[in-house]
């Protein structure tokens, strides 16, 4: 039993981090305060190897592996969320299910261009009617001929209208199984087939730098063999890429604490009230001592998951277990971090503000935290 | 083309240094080691010189056993293809002209077109180490450049100095030292962070370049720190307290100190 990460991934770690203090923090926060996606940062990470970390070198990838890309997802996030979210759906959600379930011809065109961060894929399964009961879905395709015919719409699809967006991955009801059930099958859509509608970039209360878009489709016609592994399988697929994804967004949300910390940490050194440093006060100290206890917490709880996940054992319940305690961690931390920095805390000029912004969809994205509790729920049996 | 950069390990920058009590060194132990950061643009202005024109890089640290993880690997992490390491405890102490000695042995064992370097380094800030090793290996040497071209055996260098800068034209081969201006280093890819793993690291003694240890440290050093105080802490300022007179008791503070 050691929960010591080896050479390799400890330089992987000093490197992001050294480039998220020296090529994003400086500039990230004008972004945000403009809601202007980083397009000079994505194309930094993509020479940087990011976008292409856990995918095989034949296909342009880094030959890494699940927990190297999470960790760097947790740098990342310790200095900003809409980067880190950004890498994280064009890898987990985007580039994953092309590398899973693609055929060689598909992983050929797309992924050596996603993996260089030159293009971002999309995972377009949230409809405007609803999110968590995913088989619900109202999104059709039809066969016509040697095409499917895509209609309905998706919501909140996250990279789905940058100037650099490939693709989006649509999940859609494509006929219906023996037993009544609809089946459910995934289709790569390049950007600008017509019929594609790209609705205008979202107002968002946090994650501002990161694209976030309605998608519309009307009679949308792509080729036969733009179908994304078996037809009929798609609900299994997107089960497991949601699986894998939560390891991820607990890394981002660990990342998101940390930085927190880290802030506060700094802060209650520097800030006197009463005549001594707020930190000398016991009420500061015991907050950050819970931060700290959160954020590692939470850290080994998606270091299991993802050692589960590359050990090829069965890790459903530990990465709902990560995702749901590492985001409420990270949104305890948050509003716990601008308390300790008073009205600055209040400021968007302060990364804390940003931190406490961007930390509630983190109880929401892939997969809500009612939701990681029924998957736990059931995985306990009930 | 061959180029071999010189790295040097030094205590972090960011952190607060010290002498050693006892002989006046750099206190080694007790800081945190990297790599001298200008050594960072001298490897990227080689790799860069490499991708245009084809070649190899080499790595010439002479340094205590613990710069292999500190500085050699990570140096090797940009992307340079080998790295020479000569380590010997005789060396702790060496000057500037003792420490030329040893590496202008060392790049006589080695192959190269161009030897670059940062113009300094932040521990030591002698800046002579390229015209020492030009005197030793009988080459030119340019300082400061900002920008390095190289064609048909000659090397171009744009020399940053003061005013501006100069154009200087050497034959190589030749030794040149850069300054922070000539480049962004880059971060090293996960590819190449695994790939430094397996890169080719030779060590070498002294007794491997032909140097007896009396000819090194502290003791055959031409220069030697005597004594060394700490800086005394700094005066209290002025204060000035504003009753009505405030702004211009600071104006004929500035003035005073000839700040306006
Ligand atoms: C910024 C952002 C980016 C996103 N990016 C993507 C993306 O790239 N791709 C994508 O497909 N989606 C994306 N989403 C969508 C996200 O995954 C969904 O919002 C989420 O799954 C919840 O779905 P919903 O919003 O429809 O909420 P609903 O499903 O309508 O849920 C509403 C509430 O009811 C609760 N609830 C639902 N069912 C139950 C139940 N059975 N028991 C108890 N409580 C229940 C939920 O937990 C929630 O609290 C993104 C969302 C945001 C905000």
């Amino acid at each position: 039993m050691d929960f010591k990460l080896n050479e390799e991934y400890e330089d992987l770690v000093r490197t992001v981090r050294e480039f998220a203090q020296e090529r994003i923090a400086p500039v990230i926060g004008e972004y945000v305060e403009r809601h202007e996606f980083p397009y000079d940062i994505v194309r930094e990470m993509g020479k940087l190897g990011l976008f292409g970390l856990p995918f095989p070198e034949e296909y342009g990838g880094m030959g890494g592996d699940y927990l190297a890309y999470c960790l760097v997802l947790e740098e990342l996030a310790r200095v900003d969320s809409s980067v880190a979210i950004t890498v994280e759906a064009a890898v987990s959600l985007g580039a994953m299910p092309i590398h899973r379930y693609g055929t060689p011809e598909q992983k050929q065109i797309w992924l050596p261009r996603l993996c260089r961060g030159e293009a971002l894929a999309a995972f377009g399964l949230t409809e405007p009617g609803g999110g968590s009961d995913a088989s619900a879905l109202r999104t059709r395709a039809v066969l016509d001929g040697d095409e499917w015919v895509i209609n309905g719409s998706k919501a909140f699809i996250t990279n789905a209208g940058t100037d650099i967006t490939a693709l989006v991955i649509v999940a859609a009801v494509t006929g219906e199984l023996p037993d009544g059930r609809p089946e459910i099958s995934t289709i790569i859509v390049p950007s600008g087939t017509p019929g594609l509608t790209v609705g205008r970039a979202y107002s968002k209360v946090g994650w501002c730098a990161s694209d976030t878009r309605e998608l519309a489709f009307d009679d949308c016609r792509v080729p036969r063999e733009n179908l994304l592994g078996e037809r009929g399988r798609g609900y299994a697929q997107f089960l497991r890429i949601l699986d894998e994804g939560r390891i991820a967004i607990a890394a981002l949300a660990v990342g998101l604490a940390q930085g927190c910390l880290d802030e506060s940490l700094r802060y209650a050194q520097q800030r006197w009230a009463f005549g001594r440093p707020i930190g000398e006060y016991q009420a500061i100290q015991f907050k950050i001592a819970d931060m700290e206890v959160r954020a590692h917490t939470a850290r080994l709880a998606y270091y299991d998951a993802a050692a589960r996940l590359l050990a090829g054992e069965p890790f459903k319940r530990q990465a709902a277990i990560a995702k749901l305690y590492a985001s409420e961690a990270a949104v305890t931390t948050a509003r716990e971090a601008t308390q300790i920095h008073g009205g600055y805390g209040f400021m968007n000029e302060y990364p804390v503000a940003r931190f406490w912004r961007d930390s509630k969809i983190l109880e929401i994205g892939e997969g809500t935290s009612e939701v990681q509790r029924m998957l736990i729920a059931r995985d306990l049996g009930l | 083309m061959k180029i071999v950069v010189l790295v040097k390990q030094v205590p972090d920058s960011g952190e607060e240094r010290s002498l050693r009590s006892d002989d006046f060194t750099v206190d080694r132990d007790a800081a945190t080691k990297r790599m001298n950061e200008l050594d960072e643009h001298a490897i990227e202005a080689a790799l860069q010189l490499v991708e245009e024109h084809g070649g190899e890089v080499t790595v010439l640290t002479m340094a205590p056993a613990d710069a292999l993880e500190s500085t050699v690997r990570k140096a090797l992490q940009m992307g340079p293809d080998r790295a020479v390491h000569i380590v010997d405890e005789a060396i702790h102490g060496s000057c500037a002209v003792t420490s030329s000695a040893v590496l202008a042995a060392a790049l006589r064992t080695l192959e190269w077109d161009l030897v670059l370097c940062g113009a300094e380094s932040t521990d030591g800030r002698v800046q002579a180490m390229p015209h020492m090793l030009s005197e030793r290996l009988d080459v030119a040497a340019v300082t400061g450049a900002r920008k390095i071209t190289v064609s048909g055996g000659e090397i171009t260098v744009e020399r940053q100095v003061d005013d501006g800068y100069e154009l200087v034209q050497a034959a190589l081969p030749a030794i040149v030292s850069v300054w922070d201006t000539i480049n962004t280093p880059r971060y090293p890819s996960f590819k190449l962070i695994m790939a430094a793993k397996k890169k080719p690291v030779t060590t070498l003694s002294l007794a491997d370049l032909g140097i007896s240890p009396d000819q090194v440290g502290l003791s055959a050093s031409t220069s030697q720190v005597l004594h060394a105080a700490p800086r005394p802490p700094r005066e209290a300022g002025v204060k000035v307290i504003d009753d009505g007179s405030g702004g211009v008791a600071l104006v004929d503070f500035l003035a005073a100190e000839k700040f306006v």
